[in-house]
């Protein structure tokens, strides 16, 4: 997994000139910013979304501190603060086949599975793990 | 991302060179041989026939409790339903044996197989009701109920043969196959799922704390009961439900896209033996 994340890596810059979708990710990031101070409130709602099946259901794939029954398909979702900006973190949400096109992950904000205010309070949760 | 694309990158995984994929004609033994080669490859541990067994040839606890349960397998009574429909005339006084080779017994590894009449793949599914049809009685759901007891029968008499899917040298059977195996490395829906993401990228792995069955040998076990549905489901139903469940919008049982989706996936497990009816969590 991780190799695939510096393949995607690799491929993420020449996408990111060509992408649209990577500027609408920038954009909502500094949305993001001027919002950090709400960020805590933010972690919680974050967390809600993230264990909700109709919302990130992020359990079903992802190993999550405080999570019950987690899937095993994605990486462990640990010390993230350390490994990812905000920016890097809402645009994997937003999504992550820009970075690395085999990845099983869904586009959550490309396909509107979560709104921005959503994957702004996921990236709050994120950030605290 | 275009269809092409997603498929090269899956190819890519698969081991295929892009010179398979820009090959002018299908080659699909040797697309069967990369598939299988890759499942194998993957899974040192387990045994190539074992592979019929879906989540259980993956995870040794689910395949102690699995092997409790088929002493009272949970499929045992629409078996049994089955072998009494398949005997039973239809009004006209003829029956399901008069319209199979082999009166029906024994058969399932051959399907679904191309009719060069038609010009399409025929499932056993289809050719189930297409007989029941010719014979003036009405066609059964695709999904469940007596469909499933049929098909129950049908593969129980065959198994441990091993699938033998025939492509024959026909540009339109060639096309079927290709159809099918680009739908199944296609992405679509919501999820963004294509059928290979979780089956092929992702067997072994846990979704919550389901274990994801291998493609290699999935439809070996058709029909199945699964505790999920608390009943017994078709081929067609294992995929209209995969295609909700990846919030795709699901076609219609025996549509052409499945027929062909259906051949390919039956195809690349040939050799494997017929497991069904089969038991899942």
């Amino acid at each position: 997994m991780r190799t695939a994340l510096a393949l995607g890596l690799s491929l993420a810059m020449p996408l990111l000139v060509m992408s649209s979708l990577a500027m609408s990710s920038l954009a909502m990031s500094s949305l993001a910013m001027s919002a950090a101070a709400h960020a805590q409130s933010g972690a919680a709602e974050g967390q809600k979304l993230a264990f909700d099946r109709g919302k990130g259901n992020c359990l079903t794939c992802h190993e999550i501190k405080g999570g019950d029954l987690p899937g095993s398909i994605g990486p462990k979702l640990e010390n993230l603060k350390g490994r990812y900006d905000r920016a890097e973190l809402t645009a994997i949400l937003n999504d992550e086949t820009v970075r690395n096109p085999s990845t099983v992950m869904p586009p959550f904000g490309r396909n509107r599975i979560l709104t921005e205010q959503e994957i702004s309070a996921i990236v709050d949760f994120l950030q605290t793990l | 991302m275009s269809a092409m694309r997603v498929l090269l990158a899956v190819a890519a995984t698969l081991g295929l060179g892009a010179a398979a994929i820009a090959a002018d004609k299908p080659d699909p033994a040797a697309d069967a041989k990369a598939f299988q080669d890759y499942f194998v490859k993957k899974f040192p541990k387990v045994a190539f026939d074992d592979f019929v067994n879906g989540p259980y040839s993956m995870n040794a606890d689910m395949r102690r409790q699995w092997e409790e349960k088929e002493q009272f397998p949970p499929y045992e009574f629409a078996l049994e339903a089955g072998k009494e429909m398949f005997a039973k005339p239809f009004k006209n006084g003829k029956t399901y044996a008069d319209c199979f080779p082999n009166g029906g017994i024994g058969i399932r590894q051959n399907y679904p197989y191309f009719d060069d009449k038609e010009g399409k793949v025929i499932t056993l599914e289809l050719a189930l009701n297409r007989c029941r049809e010719a014979n003036g009685e009405a066609p059964y759901s695709y999904v469940k109920d007596e469909m499933a007891s049929l098909t129950a029968y049908m593969a129980y008499t065959s198994r441990g043969k091993r699938f033998d899917i025939k492509i024959p040298d026909d540009p339109r059977a060639l096309d079927a196959f290709e159809k099918g195996k680009e739908y199944f490395y296609t992405r679509r829906g919501q999820l963004n799922f294509s059928c290979a993401s979780c089956h092929v990228q992702s067997p072994g792995e846990r979704i919550r704390a389901e274990i994801l069955a291998p493609a290699l040998g999935i439809l070996n076990a058709m029909p199945i009961y699964r505790s999920e549905w608390s009943g017994m489901g078709t081929t067609s139903r294992r995929i209209v439900t995969c295609n909700s469940q990846t919030r795709a919008v699901p076609l219609e049982p025996q549509s052409d896209e499945y027929r062909n989706l259906e051949y390919y996936l039956s195809y690349v497990s040939n050799g494997l033996p017929v497991s069904g009816p089969g038991a899942r969590p």
